[in-house]
């Protein structure tokens, strides 16, 4: 019985971690082309705010998300202008939007406030649902969830298998040398940070029809989030696959929090809810933990063959970016 | 493939880069084009593979006309280019660099690709591991990877943008040996260089340029003097070794380790004594620059001491180091030394040695700047960015900005990248300062420059360090057997002398 619990358990945490594994392929996407997105967190709030006005309307599921998905390309497009094209600073405009679209989603929020919205429905798959233990966990669930898995793995072979994706990497890393190679950086900038910028959309209406339903302004509990999508962008070290595991462990954090939360009365529950965030960041220093100097000189201290063994543990954490990242690409 | 240029003109802003060049290359031949820094060779060869469009003029290959929108139009008329900074990926395999670019299906097949890459390379000699990742390689063999994807994507001619700057002599050897085979296969083969020498032994035939025009071209046999007066309009002669040691100890390492992931450097005991200049010399990344960066506070030694003038800095970081009159000049100018985007004014005021108040007296650094343009020869303005200037001329700018009572200078590569004159110019200005006290220590690629201008020499070979050997009873030859790990034992045999010496 308590089993089951736990396999439950772990089936919310595939399906809270749906929403955040989408938008951190997104910016993941948009940052191995070399340009940072920091609008996420407002985009979040307002693709969740309009793609449930939008499925209200309508009754419609698949228009809510597809509204989420515009809304993200085109405040990824507002970006993708203003970064590539300007060549203003992408941490100035990224941050402005942020604001302005969270508070926008509040603001324009007001009259759906409450309302009953379409829920998005588990499907489960047939045969692959009677797999022991795996079956409860990952085949009984929404088609967005089974899309974020998909997507984990699409973007993964894309990024590294591909053609295409050997030069996105390219784009990334050093412009100059992608573009004596042939590609068209520009474009494939707008290209990338307008497809990864409609994936953090997606994230939104998720949200509001399945994770979360319903939208109740700014006690809905989603802001912050695309704060911690930026930081588990990193700590994937701008791999899906990574920064699927990532937006995993948040998720299963968040989950912890609501399980553990009648066993600790002392702690007020706040804490427990706001705990993951703090924790996700600790994640983030730890694997970058090979950066510092102190670790060096603590490892100094160790014998020869653990102090290696050690270093490369170290470095295989440790996430690189792109190195092109947030610099724009001219051309005389 | 024969090229032809017709009245090429480039300017950046002010600056005109190539003016009016016409001259023609013939298929089979390896062509130099020599000029000093900044002459406009790299900007004419980017305008020929397609990276810059000219102003006016025209490329004619093989007698007709062409316009080149892109280096991927280049490729597609078979021009290649290895830059100057090599244009590849650090962080992805070498395979993964030779397939980004390469047309084809959705998913490149590794195995074919990779048997290709192999068979290619053993046409010359090259032995490149393909699962190698490019930023474990030297920079001799990222070129080789470079050139080798270039005649993949089906170069015809191919331009080689200064490529014997920071490549070790056996490398040479080999990237001059396979440029033959190329040119005896038909291929145009485009040299460019500013290093006398290198021109002279590869190339049949010499354009020379000298600010953006053409001043002419030779075949060879070359006259050393003739080609070095077309290059500067004037004859210099090469200055001497500066011998002014005086005896007092300003800097001195004890038992010194340090360690910077892959390379550590153990038990190294070392005493530097004033106005006394003092080379490394080691292939690239044999250890020299983390000695260095341990000596000025940036790398924390993991045990030993670093004493400056009789105090104790180790564990200290760069910035006390300067308070004690220790100044280091790193390789990557705009990277680690001058701040891009911040004018050659501005670079005096945060650098000067003036007191520091709130407010900043414009007018009194602005003369400051235009008196050390002077000073220097600097060619630029008090208000130029320093990312603006040649790369001779950034590294003039990095010297002038050294405050004068400095007891020890630590330079990475003084002179890489310059010509003869900056050479000499910027030694010129470095022995006028030991002959005042100031020790120098540096790092140098270039064996005869460190023949030349040290008094004692620091060989590393993968991160052993040789005793202090004394530059005047070493032999190039013996430097060259040093630095390729061979000889080690008798400097060792020197060393225990040296240290009963010192002992008794
Ligand atoms: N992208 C650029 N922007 C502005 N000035 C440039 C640029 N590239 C080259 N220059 C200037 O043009 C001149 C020729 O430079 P370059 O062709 O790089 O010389 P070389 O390769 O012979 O050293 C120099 O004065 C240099 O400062
Ligand atoms: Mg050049």
């Amino acid at each position: 019985m308590s089993g089951d619990i736990i396999l439950l358990g772990l089936a919310g945490v595939i399906a809270s971690g749906a929403p955040i594994v989408i938008a951190v392929i997104g910016e993941t996407l948009t940052e191995r082309a070399g340009v940072i997105n920091l609008s996420l967190n407002g985009v979040i709030l307002l693709s969740a705010m309009l793609g449930f006005w939008v499925s209200v309307e309508t009754n419609s599921l698949f228009l809510g998300f597809l509204a989420g998905t515009l809304v993200g390309a085109l405040v990824a497009t507002i970006v993708a202008f203003s970064s590539i094209t300007l060549k203003q600073s992408q941490v100035a405009v990224g941050f402005i939007l942020a604001i302005t679209c969270r508070d926008l989603a509040y603001f324009l929020g007001n009259p759906i406030m409450g309302s009953q919205g379409p829920i998005m429905l588990s499907s489960s798959v047939p045969l692959l649902r009677d797999i022991p233990i795996l079956g409860k966990i990952l085949f009984q669930q929404s088609l967005m969830t089974y899309l974020s898995i998909i997507l984990i793995f699409v973007a993964w072979y894309w990024i590294f298998k591909t053609r295409p994706g050997l030069m996105l990497q390219g784009i990334g890393e050093k412009p100059a040398a992608a573009f004596v190679r042939g590609a068209n950086v520009l474009k494939m900038r707008y290209v990338y940070t307008i497809v990864g910028g409609a994936l953090v959309g997606l994230a939104g209406p998720l949200y509001t029809l399945s994770v979360k339903p319903g939208w109740k302004g700014t006690i809905t509990g989603l802001d912050g989030i695309g704060w911690i999508v930026l930081a588990i962008t990193i700590f994937g070290g701008w791999n899906p696959v990574r920064a699927a595991f990532g937006a995993y462990l948040f998720a299963f954090l968040q989950w912890l929090g609501l399980v553990l939360q009648p066993y600790m009365t002392s702690i007020p529950s706040q804490v427990l809810q706001v705990a993951p965030f703090p924790l996700m960041i600790l994640a983030l220093l730890f694997v970058n933990l090979g950066n510092t100097e102190w670790m060096d000189r603590l490892l100094a201290t160790l014998p020869e063959k653990m102090r290696l063994r050690a270093i490369k543990i170290i470095r295989t954490m440790q996430s690189q970016p792109p190195g092109a990242l947030g610099t724009p690409f001219e051309r005389q | 493939m024969n090229i032809e240029f017709r009245n090429i003109n480039k300017s950046f802003g002010p600056v005109r880069a190539n003016i009016d060049l016409n001259f023609s290359i013939k298929s089979g031949t390896i062509y130099g084009i020599l000029g000093e820094n900044g002459a406009g060779k790299s900007t004419l060869m980017k305008i020929l593979s397609g990276f810059y469009k000219p102003d006016s003029g025209q490329i004619l290959l093989n007698g007709k006309p062409v316009i080149i929108e892109s280096p991927a139009d280049a490729i597609k008329y078979g021009i290649g280019m290895l830059h100057q900074d090599p244009l590849d990926f650090p962080p992805m395999r070498i395979i993964e660099n030779f397939i980004v670019g390469q047309k084809g299906g959705l998913i490149p097949s590794y195995k074919e690709t990779i048997h290709e890459f192999k068979e290619l390379q053993t046409k010359f000699g090259f032995t490149l591991d393909p699962e190698a990742y490019v930023d474990t390689l030297t920079v001799g063999e990222r070129q080789q990877l470079e050139i080798l994807r270039l005649l993949w994507m089906g170069a015809n001619a191919l331009i080689l943008d200064e490529p014997t700057t920071g490549i070790s002599a056996q490398q040479k050897e080999k990237l001059f040996a396979a440029l033959r085979i190329l040119a005896e296969q038909g291929k145009t083969i485009i040299f460019v260089s500013h290093k006398l020498e290198d021109v002279e032994i590869l190339c049949g035939k010499v354009a020379i340029l000298r600010k953006g025009i053409l001043v002419g071209e030779l075949p060879a046999p070359y006259q050393t003097d003739k080609l070095v007066e077309m290059m500067f309009g004037k004859v210099i002669t090469l200055g001497d070794r500066n011998n002014v040691s005086q005896s007092n100890i300003v800097f001195e390492l004890k038992n010194i380790f340090v360690e910077q992931y892959p390379m550590r450097i153990e038990n190294v005991n070392f005493r530097l004594q004033a106005g006394e200049v003092i080379g490394l010399a080691g292939m690239e990344g044999s250890g020299q620059d983390v000695l260095l960066r341990a000596c000025v506070g940036l790398i924390r030694p993991i045990s030993g001491s670093v004493i400056v003038i009789g105090k104790d800095l180790t564990g200290k970081n760069y910035h006390e180091f300067m308070k004690n009159g220790v100044s280091f000049l790193p390789a990557s100018r705009l990277e680690e030394g001058l701040v891009p985007g911040l004018t050659l004014a501005e670079h005096f005021t945060i650098a000067g040695e003036e007191t520091k108040g709130l407010f900043i007296d414009k007018e009194y650094f602005k003369q400051k700047a235009e008196k050390m343009i002077d000073e220097y020869h600097i060619i630029g303005h008090q208000s130029s960015t320093v990312e603006s200037l040649s790369g001779g001329n950034q590294q003039r700018a990095a010297l002038s900005l050294l405050r004068n009572s400095l007891s020890i200078i630590l330079l990475e590569h003084p002179t890489r990248g310059l010509d003869i004159e900056s050479a000499i110019y910027m030694w010129g200005k470095l022995k006028e300062r030991c002959m005042l006290g100031t020790s120098i220590f540096f790092i140098s690629g270039d064996l005869e420059e460190i023949l030349q201008y040290s008094d004692r020499i620091l060989v590393f070979f993968s991160g052993h360090v040789s005793p202090p050997l004394d530059a005047v009873t070493t032999s190039l030859d013996q430097l060259g057997q040093l630095i390729g790990g061979k000889g080690w034992d008798q400097v060792f045999d020197i060393q225990e002398n040296y240290e009963s010496n010192a002992k008794s």
